[in-house]
């Protein structure tokens, strides 16, 4: 490497490091509880268990679709590895009448919704855009565009307040909306928007950016010179900095942000400092861009093993529940394999059906054509299969 | 039947549209107390609150943004573009996802918000304020893209275009804000013409003009300059770029067996030449001539010292008929 260079090791040197006393959080990496008076939690422990086997549960969700990516059963797959804490906490914080707007990488966030797995895996396999009902279940459709589901969040949590449902005081009324972004979304022009125009009109809606450190090949010192969770100011929103890979303190944040937002007090920024282990997706390798020793480092913080340290420690995670959930856990990783090669390719025609909701001359005249040209082709094959002539 | 300008009809729809259903809001860049830059939405403010004309920041892929995730949780909202050039920084919420979510949700999501986009030229401004971006949103399915002509067809057309489940650009064309017309607004169901048909709106034996939108009525104009001559010319206004009512047009012009079409947006790759493939593959045998187009020529709109040699003017029109008739 030449000195005018700019290689990827020399621009992640330049990443701010947040100062540990602003950072939210309630379990250090050693499995050591902290209280926090502004931040703390008070859950039972089976609480706790439910969610260390949801962190689980998630986790084997990441290499078993790894896995069936590698077996040519899905056409890509974005990993999740690591961000458990971030995404279980987060889902959990959310009520049900929330309405969720993830990215393409929240797997942890639906299944704490109540997502079956297998909808998201057949968005990966290309049987359809997220097979989940967003209605029923309260998660939008995955956003491959960076940051686009911020908008519409906001929007839909503007909507919220004309329905009245900001600020009653009824637990089950009051309503927020949530949008799950990554650290390179909040380069994007349309994420500045979102933030300034929900503070503008003090939606119900928190903007929950997990910083995973990188965008694909990027690090976050190319996406901001400032710590994230600073952006919020500019905004006139708070902005709070929390641990991503500790559980406990990634529900209290987010749920107080929620409460907040449903109470009438507006937007607020979560940043859950967090770190993708694995590739951006299965198409990229991240030996090319960043180091071992980063990876290694960050091993060390890993969100399941603290939650399991102090559980063990406090005596509220025995073997007999270790074996149930290891049970848990193969029979989900075999509903995965078998259900994967099991999901029915939609009826090719059916690609027309939803392009409009009333209709539409030209999309029903290449409906004919497209099935006329089927018949045919099958017409032909038959023939050919028994020896005929056209 | 009432006399009014096309901004006014216009007006007058929004105003019907929003009595009518309380889901129904506006949104857009000084829209409320200043009425809109057009005036469009004068004193709508005034009488439905701010809540539901929504003065927004400065930021169109907000304002665009915002109004699908509002249409999410059941509302129906309008969007104002203040001027075509500055629906390009919404282009990526019009494209990825406003026409999309529907199909991306197999059904289960509806995004029911209309865009209303002042269109074209010819009122003599800067940069910006005069192009013509509709074949860009026609190519893009599901969005509807529709351009109403006459002040009856702007006060029903957005008001259909608000009733409808899909997304819609309404194109108002900029330049005939001030046209005025009858519009008829006592109409029932079923005596309004659907939001995605041709009419005739001079039945002629020569040829046919198609146009829509701002050139409408420069076709009629045409139409009425060649009568005169003896030429007796069938106007078609189109009112919708996507769908594309082919079959209105392909009837005109197995009558007259020559088109010519007539539009501000450029002609090269422009929604006109998508009709005349579309005549050419289903009226070959009656055309007496290759299909003419006249339009705006490929370049960045010029500066408006010289828009009128961009515009098509009677003149281009009448030369490409003499054309077609010649052939």
């Amino acid at each position: 490497m030449t000195d005018t260079a700019v290689g990827p090791v020399r621009a992640h040197a330049q990443q701010p490091a947040p100062r540990r006393q602003e950072m939210v959080q309630l379990l250090d990496e050693h499995g050591v509880r902290h209280h926090d008076p502004e931040h703390d939690v008070d859950l039972s422990p089976a609480e706790l268990r439910g969610l260390y086997r949801e962190m689980v549960l998630m986790r084997r969700l990441d290499s078993e679709a790894e896995a069936l990516q590698r077996k040519g059963q899905l056409g890509l797959w974005a990993g999740s590895r690591g961000q458990e804490a971030s995404q279980v906490g987060a889902g959990r914080a959310v009520r049900r009448q929330d309405q969720l707007f993830p990215s393409y990488r929240d797997h942890g966030a639906l299944l704490a919704r109540g997502v079956d797995p297998l909808h998201v895996l057949s968005l990966f396999r290309g049987v359809d855009h997220g097979g989940w009902d967003p209605v029923e279940v309260g998660v939008h459709p995955y956003t491959l565009v960076i940051a686009a589901q911020m908008l519409p969040a906001v929007g839909y949590a503007m909507g919220v307040q004309r329905d009245g449902a900001v600020g009653t005081g009824d637990p089950d009324r009051d309503t927020a909306a949530i949008a799950f972004f990554g650290d390179g979304a909040t380069s994007q022009g349309e994420a500045a928007e979102a933030l300034n125009w929900a503070s503008v009109f003090n939606a119900p809606v928190v903007f929950f950016c997990q910083n995973n450190q990188w965008a694909i090949s990027e690090p976050v010192s190319r996406q901001s010179p400032v710590p994230l969770h600073r952006r919020a100011e500019g905004a006139g929103m708070p902005g709070v900095l929390v641990d991503g890979n500790d559980v406990l303190a990634v529900l209290s944040v987010v749920r107080s942000a929620l409460d907040r937002a449903r109470g009438g007090g507006g937007p607020t920024f979560v940043e859950s400092f967090t770190f993708r282990m694995g590739a951006h997706t299965t198409s990229d390798d991240p030996t090319r861009y960043r180091l071992a020793a980063e990876v290694d480092a960050w091993r060390e913080k890993d969100p399941i093993d603290r939650l399991r340290t102090y559980l063990t420690a406090e005596g509220e995670l025995d073997e007999e529940f270790e074996t149930a959930l290891a049970a848990e856990s193969e029979a989900f990783a075999v509903r995965l394999r078998e259900g994967v090669p099991a999901l029915q390719d939609p009826a090719p025609a059916s690609m027309f059906d939803h392009a409009y909701a009333e209709p539409h001359p030209q999309v029903l005249a290449e409906r004919d054509e497209f099935l006329a040209a089927w018949e045919q082709q099958d017409a032909d094959a038959h023939a050919a299969a028994h020896g005929g002539t056209r | 039947m009432e006399t009014m300008a096309i901004g006014r009809a216009i007006n007058a729809g929004l105003r019907a549209a929003m009595d009518r259903d309380p889901r129904v809001l506006l949104m857009g860049e000084d829209i409320g107390a200043l009425g809109g830059v057009f005036r469009v939405t004068d004193g709508l403010q005034k009488d439905f609150g701010e809540d539901r004309v929504i003065d927004t920041p400065l930021a169109e892929a907000g304002i665009v943004g915002t109004a699908i995730g509002m249409a999410l949780r059941g509302y129906r909202p309008v969007c104002e573009m203040q001027f075509n050039g500055f629906v390009f920084p919404a282009f990526n919420q019009i494209t990825t996802q406003l026409a999309k979510l529907r199909a991306r949700s197999r059904g289960r999501l509806s995004v029911p918000v209309v865009l209303r986009i002042p269109s074209g030229g010819g009122i003599g401004s800067v940069e910006h304020h005069s192009e013509s971006p509709e074949v860009l949103f026609a190519h893009t399915a599901g969005l509807r893209v529709v351009a109403p002509s006459t002040p009856h067809d702007a006060y029903w057309m957005v008001q259909q275009s608000i009733a409808s489940a899909d997304p819609v650009l309404f194109l108002e064309p900029e330049r005939r804000y001030w046209q005025k017309g009858e519009v008829d607004t006592d109409l029932g169901p079923g005596q309004v013409t659907p939001l995605h048909r041709a009419r005739v709106l001079r039945p002629g034996t020569d040829a046919t003009l198609v146009a829509y939108g701002p050139t409408t009525q420069l076709a009629l104009d045409a139409a009425a300059a060649a009568a005169q001559d003896g030429t007796e010319l069938e106007v078609v206004d189109l009112r919708s770029i996507s769908p594309l009512d082919v079959d209105t047009v392909a009837e005109s012009v197995r009558r007259t067996g020559r088109l010519v079409t007539v539009s501000e947006a450029p002609t090269f790759h422009g929604p006109m030449a998508e009709l005349a493939a579309r005549i050419q593959e289903s009226c070959f045998y009656s055309l007496e001539a290759p299909v003419k187009r006249v339009g705006g020529w490929h370049l960045p709109y010029p500066v408006a010292r010289v828009e009128e040699h961009y515009l098509p003017s009677v003149d281009r029109v009448l030369d490409a008929v003499e054309q077609s008739l010649a052939a």
